[in-house]
């Protein structure tokens, strides 16, 4: 076994151990630091597999700008022990059940048969014919030629898909409550000046009819007033 | 250049994959779900690239790129669903967010 492999081996149990422990921690945190370690470990992947380009874009747009997103939603919705009691229905548990036999099943099967598949990979220079273009390959350079030679539309489509969902992601986050709370306000000041009048007319009202009558005949006609002046 | 053979890496991405299915059936915070299928996005970006590499085909890399530009849009659509859903439920949990009105 050759030293490579032995790196890979070290290098893949980091990454598996990494996605375990995103899965199995309690703290959303936690699992958004794992999931960062894992990206981190595959930028290094694609380093090894002469892609230095997608390297650097994961460790930019994954470990970067992704990461920073998970992170900041979840101290802003301070979501992260909320995960609560798990109180998931029995048929749910058994399709979740048989669907992940399936997958396992089919896992190993490629697992195996990929396996199978050991025998070196053939340099690059032999691929490409020549030492400059495999050291050319997977270049920021190369793989700006190939997307806007050949891939010139879907790059464009997917500048397109950007556009819409910084729009979708504006619009969903829009508090629409902050205009209802303004209407409310509103009402509540007309309700509180109109009750402000109502007092001060049944204090004139009172202090009027003090005079010849005691308490309990100032009250009776004090609320009478107040529906019809509501009204209004 | 090292010379590993692809089976290892398409091993790799089967486990990672896998991981990803299991952290979407088995785990009920919104957020933890959001991750595994990054995991899994991942996965299928590393099988992308080895492929890429023995084949010598720069496609596989201008995919891997579209792939990381679908996963930013749909991470931004995502999360912004899930804080407009804490808004009225306060919770993250998806067994409570079990019915379409609000």
């Amino acid at each position: 076994m050759s030293g490579e492999i032995i790196v890979f081996i070290i290098l893949g149990t980091i990454a598996v151990a990494s996605a375990a422990g995103m899965l199995l921690s309690r703290n959303a945190v936690y699992s958004a630091v794992f999931l960062i370690l894992n990206f981190a470990i595959l930028a290094i992947f694609y380093l090894l597999l002469g892609a230095p380009f997608i390297a650097m874009v994961q460790v930019t747009v994954y470990a970067g700008a992704i990461m920073v997103l998970f992170m900041f939603v979840v101290m802003l919705l301070g979501a992260e022990r909320l995960t609560g009691p798990t109180g998931t229905s029995i048929g749910y548990m058994i399709v979740a059940g048989v669907l992940l036999v399936g997958l396992i099943g089919t896992s190993v099967y490629a697992i195996s048969r990929a396996l199978t598949l050991t025998a070196g990979q053939t340099g690059l220079a032999e691929l490409l014919g020549s030492v400059e273009a495999a050291q050319e390959f997977g270049s920021p350079a190369s793989v700006g030629t190939a997307l806007f030679s050949q891939y010139v539309l879907p790059f464009e489509v997917v500048a397109l898909l950007l556009l819409v969902a910084m729009i979708g992601a504006v619009v969903l986050t829009q508090d629409k409550k902050k205009a209802i709370d303004i209407n409310a306000m509103q009402r509540e000041r007309r309700e509180a000046q109109a009750k402000a009048i109502l007092e001060k007319q049944l204090q004139t009202y009172q202090a009027t009819h003090s005079t010849n009558g005691d308490g309990d005949k100032a009250d009776a006609p004090a609320d009478a007033p107040r529906p019809a002046e509501a009204s209004e | 250049m090292i010379e590993i053979p692809i089976g290892y890496y398409i091993t790799l991405s089967a486990i990672l994959f896998t991981m990803g299915v299991l952290g979407v059936l088995f785990r009920r915070n919104a957020i933890i779900i959001f991750m595994s299928i990054e995991l899994m996005l991942n996965a299928a970006n590393l099988a992308l690239v080895a492929f890429s590499r023995q084949h010598a085909a720069i496609e596989g890399q201008a995919f891997v790129f579209f792939v990381m530009t679908v996963a930013a849009a749909e991470v931004a659509v995502g999360l912004a669903l899930i804080v407009a859903i804490f808004r009225t439920k306060h919770s993250v949990n998806i067994d409570e967010i079990n019915q379409l009105k609000g």
